[in-house]
């Protein structure tokens, strides 16, 4: 396969099963890092395809042999999947039309059989860790149990990003550096033998010596790497990204892969040394038959087919309803008068019930939803002297900084906290003192939550109060390469591209809200996977706030004007952002607007509170502990409680069950019940014809929902090790990652917490476009097609003016049509809302 | 008042046994049979207390009757109450129904919620037979109860291997804190022949102390040995962070707050009895000092939360140390207090940490705080820094000094096969039993010789099971038969009533035998039962588990069974004079207790290899 090189046979140097037998330390080092788990530390929390490296293949053929290869579950057993099917919840039809799909010869029967009852016991032993579990075998010896807990240590002490009072004397020149100057200038050693220590002392000892020593032949050399790399995939998966993102950390420090590589190596010398002495074979010579290859072919299994067949049943069950659904959608839009009011949300899923309850409170009032940095990319820096953060997509590179000023006060670091009260005289006085205090304020909160303590909310009053230097001022200097401020011709291309994209270029409301959301909840180490994803993990507000300063400024309502987007003198724009876990919003900038247009935003405020406290029930239905069918502002109370209670592990569920996308108008889905599953991003078109808007939107939306989807897929389906697990016994190490307890791997992907709700399915993206428009869209965007064509995202074409559904299989695109009948409707929205904890299936809204 | 003591251990017993009948999808009501006992226990204690302080304040004592009927002073039932015990009472009682409150909420849906509750409430319960416990007896009964629920709770993630490694490793230690238990025990009950409660001792004035004074000594350094290994003192101060395995607010109301805090209260509670001996004050004092000093410098240097929470505890507890040792009880009590609830509210708002600091972090231009390593002159500084990273190497050196050698005994004594057993030693045995019934065959100055050598083989029996890999039956088998090697050894020391014996062995064969049911059942359809690596068996045989973990609970000697008193009475016939003897027979119960939970945790708990779990995820 190709991880293990080419496609071209090489006669030489290559045995049967494709391994070498010479090593190449800059090739296999590149490997590793591809296969590692690419996680970043826990402050820029972004979601990502966690098998990235398996992206050019074929969806199917690439979680099988990531489940071979790596041992990752990437499906549900086999029981779970017949379940559902008892359940209903996959459909007969639906799974005969899978497995037709893919039955080849066999008669249908044969497969049902095969499907619903044929026993498979799958024993599943992966290829890595077959080589160095020979160290146990052959030697008695358990060197991970020698090893990590020193390794780890070192590491973290190195990494630490302010947890210890006391750091790391770290040396610029990396980590092997730092060590080797330790054990140079103290009389103590990190090694228990001499050998090892003189290795790192001498600095020509490089990687392949090593492996000499260690492991002795050469063609088992990337085996054993992998082994021990992955071993500790959360370790090795965050060196590799510190190493490719030195500036992900606010402390720098300098690390490669490989001298993590170097270093634990030594260590397993040490350990060696110590137990047997120093005359002991390498691994190579001690075994006699060399474990299979890693990247060796593999022999297709009839088990992964059937489980390939049931995912895919069990994902069409669910989009073929959604489909359904669209298809029935009057394709003619009756243009209302006037909108009351505009709302321009994140595309995020936990957008659309909030703009769903917007509409039917005020059906005058129109929509949209767009990635939720609303197209203006920027460094923010929340207070003189802070670090900067990122407020756009990760793969976005801005050139551009924005400060808030006046609000120079910083939170003091309370006493509370661990690391303020470790020395020995300060934790006299304070436990003395404080540590009552401390039992009386956690007293409060146990009993009464919403006695706010230690709360993460982001974008308070202090957020409201601040001012921001939106606009360049000439006598700014540039800082650290990044201009202050955008010019006003920047300003108008943002607020340009942003409002083409939406098609909102005439019939401005009075008001036009721009809407960012972040989330707030305390005692949560991932609480940057709840903010916004467009946003790099943060709250999405500041972008709404700029966006709207932008928008209302005398020089870009000009420069737009030219451009034939005539915004009239009695709109205004306001910035705003939605707390999802609290479903509060609060508005920016309004002191800067006149007084008349503040009577209209006060009306319309008097919505949005309403609509908020229905949003909260909407979503209390998830929550097993909050009765829904109480009064509706009670719930909403209970639901705010979530956000700061210490004891609340979900405080929202975030992106669980997200299973959609859908990039057209609203009308579209607008009288569908979606169930909170679906991301919405606007897009017209009627204006669109030859697709150069759409290739901007699904460059955008592919990458991020998938992302999102593909994250909660892996996380869900095998927890413990493409997951973070339990966040019970989480352990925060050096302020950038979790590990269970304090000798524990650092822990990947997302707790169990956040994804037991989700049902993992692909995401299916539904654009609104002709299918010739959406193929040439990409065939000229190569980065979507590895995601489309290798099916890490389902696509499927709705015809603008037919309704007809085409969906996207390989390359080509085939015509589909739904095997269920239009959704029921809705009778009683509440009734429906309190009968269930589980998945809604999709309905018509109540006419 | 004096009567109603014994509620206050009943209370948390009744909660506790009717924990053990709810179904485990009733989270509401299991949580609500935690906090409704623990509560209602909080306000008893608040009621007593009050009740006492407007008596007076003078120390309660309620005394039960004896439990054996063989007329033996071993096993009196006391009871005291008195300002220790009401400090570490309310501070107990309200930081546990804080954390039960938690809890509710915090574990919904987490697999194992009941099994949470029930073994916070036998935590609960152990906290309180200790803190109201009126002599070493009853005290000893808690310090059990508490060791095993610690093990429950820091391997309560059973499934990953290093909660369950990590439980191990503790509850080496608290069996090393019950030789210290057992040995001040024994020669206590020579000191005064019998059981002496707490409260006697405080009374006596101290010219009344029976000397010769080594003894007063010998049972101050086992007091202090069990206080030192319990609240996490130097040299076991490293197992308080490996604890922290389970989830956060378990782990902040044990190794937080009040486990940890039990050294202390041993320290507080014999105070009267070593407050006299000027060599023991400053010993303790010293082991207390250099904690404080040792771990203060691993504190600074941990990159973890818990770590640093846990390290920063343990300087604090070596202050309380030092405070006790010089007499300010009051102060000590205070501090205990504060530091308890301290450490439970770090360790329950740790995980804001990243948000709080990060959001707090200084900008890119900021430089940090140097280490310390670079405030001291260089080499020096570095020094303490790596040997503070290293956490001063301890685990290792207590590994290095306690473990492998024992391990190398019982390695060494390869020869206890199957066959040997068969054919030399039951025959042997059943000589030694024929002896033990016609005593007068065996000159009186040869029967503590054979007594000794009875141990010997006892212990080596004990040694070679806590050794064994491969054959876990023969490893069990010989964990029962040292029993009996323990028992002919004490009739020889003696001369006593068969009956006792009769009632230490029927508790062995007992759970010997079912023990052994469950290791044949489990044997039929696993094939390997070997103890090179954990098997997580409780995930397809939970049944098979329960049955086998109360056995291994049985032959271990744990509270309440007939082994337990069996032991006791046995350690009763040891002479003031034999300390060879003592040792040997605390070092096998201690040891066999180890080697007991070893084969437990090595059979049903860890990753559950057979299943779908393939992969041994080793760093988890």
């Amino acid at each position: 396969m190709r991880a293990g090189g080419s496609t071209e046979s090489m006669p030489y140097g290559e045995d049967k099963s494709g391994r070498k037998a010479s090593f190449d330390p800059e090739k296999v080092l590149g490997q590793l890092k591809e296969f590692l788990p690419a996680q970043a530390p826990l402050k820029d929390f972004i979601h990502h395809n966690t098998l990235h490296a398996f992206q050019d293949l074929p969806f199917e053929q690439a979680v099988t042999e990531a489940s071979r290869i790596f041992g990752y579950r990437t499906y549900l057993h086999l029981q779970e999947y017949r379940a559902l099917y008892q359940q209903g919840r996959i459909t007969h039809a639906i799974l005969e039309r899978a497995i037709l799909e893919r039955a080849g010869e066999q008669p249908l029967a044969d497969w049902l059989e095969k499907l619903l009852d044929k026993p498979y016991h799958v024993y599943n032993h992966p290829r890595i860790g077959a080589l160095r579990v020979y160290w146990k075998k052959n030697y008695q010896l358990n060197l991970d149990a020698h090893v990590h807990p020193t390794l780890f240590r070192i590491l973290s002490a190195y990494l630490d990003q302010g947890v210890a009072s006391s750091s790391f004397p770290a040396s610029q020149e990396g980590l092997l550096a730092s060590l080797r100057a330790m054990e140079r200038g103290s009389l103590t050693s990190f090694f228990k033998t001499q050998r090892a220590r003189r290795l790192l002392l001498d600095t020509s000892c490089g990687l392949e010596g090593l492996l000499e020593l260690v492991v002795g032949d050469p063609s088992l050399f990337e085996h054993y790497l992998f082994d021990q790399q992955f071993a500790h995939p959360g370790w090795s998966g965050m060196v590799a990204h510190i190493e490719a993102h030195p500036q992900s950390l606010t402390v720098l420090r300098s690390i490669s892969l490989q001298e993590l590589i170097i270093f634990e190596l030594l260590l397993e010398i040490d350990a060696l040394d110590f137990r047997l002495g120093e005359d002991w074979k390498p691994l190579g010579a001690e075994i006699k038959t060399k474990p299979e290859y890693l990247f060796a072919d593999l022999q297709g299994r009839e088990i992964d087919l059937v489980l390939a067949i049931w995912q895919t049943a069990f994902e069409w069950s669910y989009y073929d309803q959604v489909l359904s659904g669209i298809s029935g959608q009057n394709p003619k839009v009756e243009k209302q008068g006037q909108s009351s009011a505009q709302y321009v949300f994140c595309l995020d899923d936990r957008s659309g019930s909030l703009r769903r309850y917007i509409e039917q409170l005020d059906p005058l009032c129109e929509t949209f939803g767009t990635p939720g940095f609303f197209g203006v990319e920027f460094f923010f820096e929340p207070s003189p002297q802070s670090p900067y953060q990122k407020q756009c997509p990760a793969l976005v590179d801005p050139g551009y900084l924005i400060k808030a000023t006046g609000e120079a006060t910083r939170t003091t670091a309370g006493v509370y906290f661990p690391g303020r009260a470790d020395s020995l005289l300060r934790g006299w006085l304070i436990s003395q003192t404080i540590g009552f205090w401390a039992a009386f304020r956690l007293f409060l909160n146990i009993v009464i939550p919403s006695f706010g303590l230690v709360s993460t909310s982001l974008f308070g009053r202090k957020q409201r109060d601040s001012r921001l230097t939106v606009e360049y001022d000439p006598s700014y200097p540039t800082e650290g390469g990044l201009q202050v401020g955008f010019k006003p011709a920047e300003m108008a291309e943002r607020v340009e591209n942003l409002l083409r994209g939406i098609d909102l270029t005439d019939g401005f409301a009075p008001i036009v809200y721009i809407v960012g959301h972040g989330a707030s909840s305390v005692n949560n180490p991932h609480y940057a996977a709840y903010d916004c994803g467009a946003c790099s993990g943060r709250p999405g507000g500041i972008n709404a706030r700029v966006f709207a300063r932008m928008a209302n400024h005398p020089q870009v309502r000009q420069l737009l004007r030219a451009k034939g987007i005539d915004i009239p003198d009695g709109t205004w724009f306001v910035g705003a952002q939605h707390d999802t876990t609290r479903d509060d919003m609060s508005f920016f900038d309004t002191g800067l607007l006149p007084a008349a247009f503040l009577k209209k935003h006060r009306k319309q405020k008097e919505t949005i509170r309403e609509a908020l406290d229905r949003n909260a029930k909407e979503r209390s239905r998830r929550f097993e502990l909050i009765d829904t069918g109480l009064d509706i502002r009670k719930v909403h109370q209970l639901v705010r409680a979530r956000s700061v209670s210490l004891f609340e592990p979900r405080p929202e569920l975030n992106h669980a069950t997200n299973a959609v996308c859908i990039v057209g108008s609203r009308q579209l889905s607008k009288n569908l019940f979606l169930d909170r599953r679906s991301f919405l991003n606007s897009y017209n078109p009627a204006h669109d014809p030859k697709g150069v808007l759409l290739g901007e939107v699904m460059k955008a939306a592919v990458p991020v929902c998938g992302g999102i989807n593909l994250e909660y897929y892996f996380s869900r389906m095998d927890n413990d090790r493409l997951g973070a697990g339990s966040k019970l016994p989480h352990n925060i190490v050096g302020l950038f990652a979790v590990a269970n307890g304090i000798e524990g791997d650092l822990r990947t992907g997302l707790p169990s917490q956040m994804v037991e709700l989700h049902d993992p399915v692909r995401l299916l993206m539904i654009v609104e476009q002709s299918p010739e428009v959406v193929m040439k869209v990409i065939d000229q965007t190569p980065q979507l097609q590895q995601w489309l064509f290798n099916g890490w995202v389902h696509l499927v074409a709705v015809h603008p003016q037919t309704r007809a559904l085409a969906r996207l299989t390989g390359r080509r695109f085939t015509d589909y049509l739904p095997l269920g009948g239009p959704p029921d409707r809705i009778g009683d929205m509440d009734r429906l809302l309190e009968s269930r904890h589980e998945n809604i299936p999709v309905h018509l809204l109540p006419s | 008042m004096a009567g109603t003591l014994i509620l206050f251990i009943l209370l948390p017993f009744l909660g506790f046994a009717v924990s053990l009948v709810i179904p485990h999808n009733r989270e509401r009501l299991i949580s609500l049979v935690a906090l409704g006992t623990i509560g209602v226990h909080l306000l008893a204690a608040a009621l007593l207390t009050t009740a006492w302080l407007g008596a007076g304040a003078a120390t309660l004592h309620q005394s039960g009757t004896t439990l054996s009927t063989q007329g033996l002073d071993g096993l009196g039932l006391c009871l005291i109450f008195d300002k220790i015990t009401a400090v570490y009472l309310l501070t107990g009682a309200l930081l546990t129904i804080l954390i039960v409150k938690y809890s509710r909420y915090y574990l919904h849906r987490e697999p194992g919620y009941k099994r949470f509750f029930r073994t916070v409430l036998l935590f609960f319960l152990g906290y309180n037979i200790i803190i109201f416990s009126g002599n070493y007896e009853v005290l000893f009964i808690g310090w059990e109860v508490l060791g095993i629920s610690s093990f429950l709770l820091i391997a309560f993630y059973r499934n990953r291997l290093l909660p369950v490694r990590n439980a191990l490793k503790v509850f080496s230690i608290y069996r090393l804190a019950d030789v210290g238990i057992l040995l001040a025990m024994w020669m206590s009950h020579h000191l005064w022949h019998g059981a002496v409660p707490f409260d006697r001792i405080t009374s006596l004035p101290q010219t009344q102390l029976p000397t010769p004074e080594p003894v007063v000594v010998f049972i101050s350094m086992m007091i202090l040995l069990a206080a030192a290994a319990k609240s996490a003192q130097l040299p076991f101060s490293f197992w308080l962070p490996r604890a922290m395995e389970g989830p956060t607010p378990s782990t902040a109301i044990f190794y937080g707050s009040l486990s940890v805090h039990i050294g202390v209260f041993l320290l507080m509670r014999t105070w009267p009895f070593w407050q006299g001996q000027l060599l023991v004050r400053i010993l303790i004092g010293a082991t207390g000092l250099l904690t404080s000093l040792v771990t203060t410098l691993i504190a600074r240097v941990q990159p973890t939360v818990k770590g640093q929470i846990a390290y920063a505890s343990v300087s604090q507890i070596g202050l309380i140390f030092v405070e006790v040792a010089a007499g300010f009880e009051n102060a000590a009590l205070i501090h205990f207090m504060g530091n308890a609830f301290l450490r439970t509210y770090q360790l329950l708002v740790s995980p804001s940490v990243v948000s709080f600091l990060v959001a707090n972090q200084p900008g890119p231009n900021f430089t940090r705080r140097p280490a310390f390593a670079t405030q001291l002159p260089t080499r020096f500084g570095m020094t303490l820094y790596m040997l503070a990273i290293q956490e001063f190497n301890l685990d290792a050196l207590l590994n290095k000094c306690l473990w492998v050698p024992l391990k190398s005994i019982g390695r060494s004594l390869g020869f206890f096969s199957a066959r040997l057993l068969a054919l030399f030693f039951i025959p042997v045995y059943l000589g030694g039993v024929y002896l033990a019934h016609h005593q007068q065959l065996v000159h009186i100055r040869v029967r503590p010789v054979l007594a000794l050598a009875f141990a010997i083989v006892a212990l080596g029996m004990t040694a070679r099971a806590f050794a064994k890999q491969r054959d876990i039956k023969l490893g069990w088998v010989l964990l029962v038969m040292a029993h009996f090697w323990i028992a002919l050894s004490a009739s020889f020391n003696e001369n006593f009533s068969f009956a006792q014996v009769y009632l230490y062995l029927s508790g062995v064969v007992l759970s010997g035998g079912i023990g052994l049911l469950c290791l044949n059942q489990l044997g039929k359809t696993r094939r390997h039962i070997g103890l090179s690596r954990f098997h997580g068996y409780i995930e397809t045989h939970p049944g098979t588990a329960a049955i086998f973990f109360l056995s291994c609970l049985g032959l271990a000697g744990f509270p309440i069974t007939p082994t337990f008193i069996g032991e006791d009475l046995m350690f009763s016939h040891i002479h003031q004079d034999q300390p060879v003897l003592a040792f040997l027979v605390s070092a096998e119960f201690v040891l066999s207790g180890l080697a007991l939970v070893r084969i437990y945790a090595r059979l049903f708990l860890g990753p559950d290899t057979g299943g779908q779990n393939e992969l041994t995820y080793g760093s988890s």
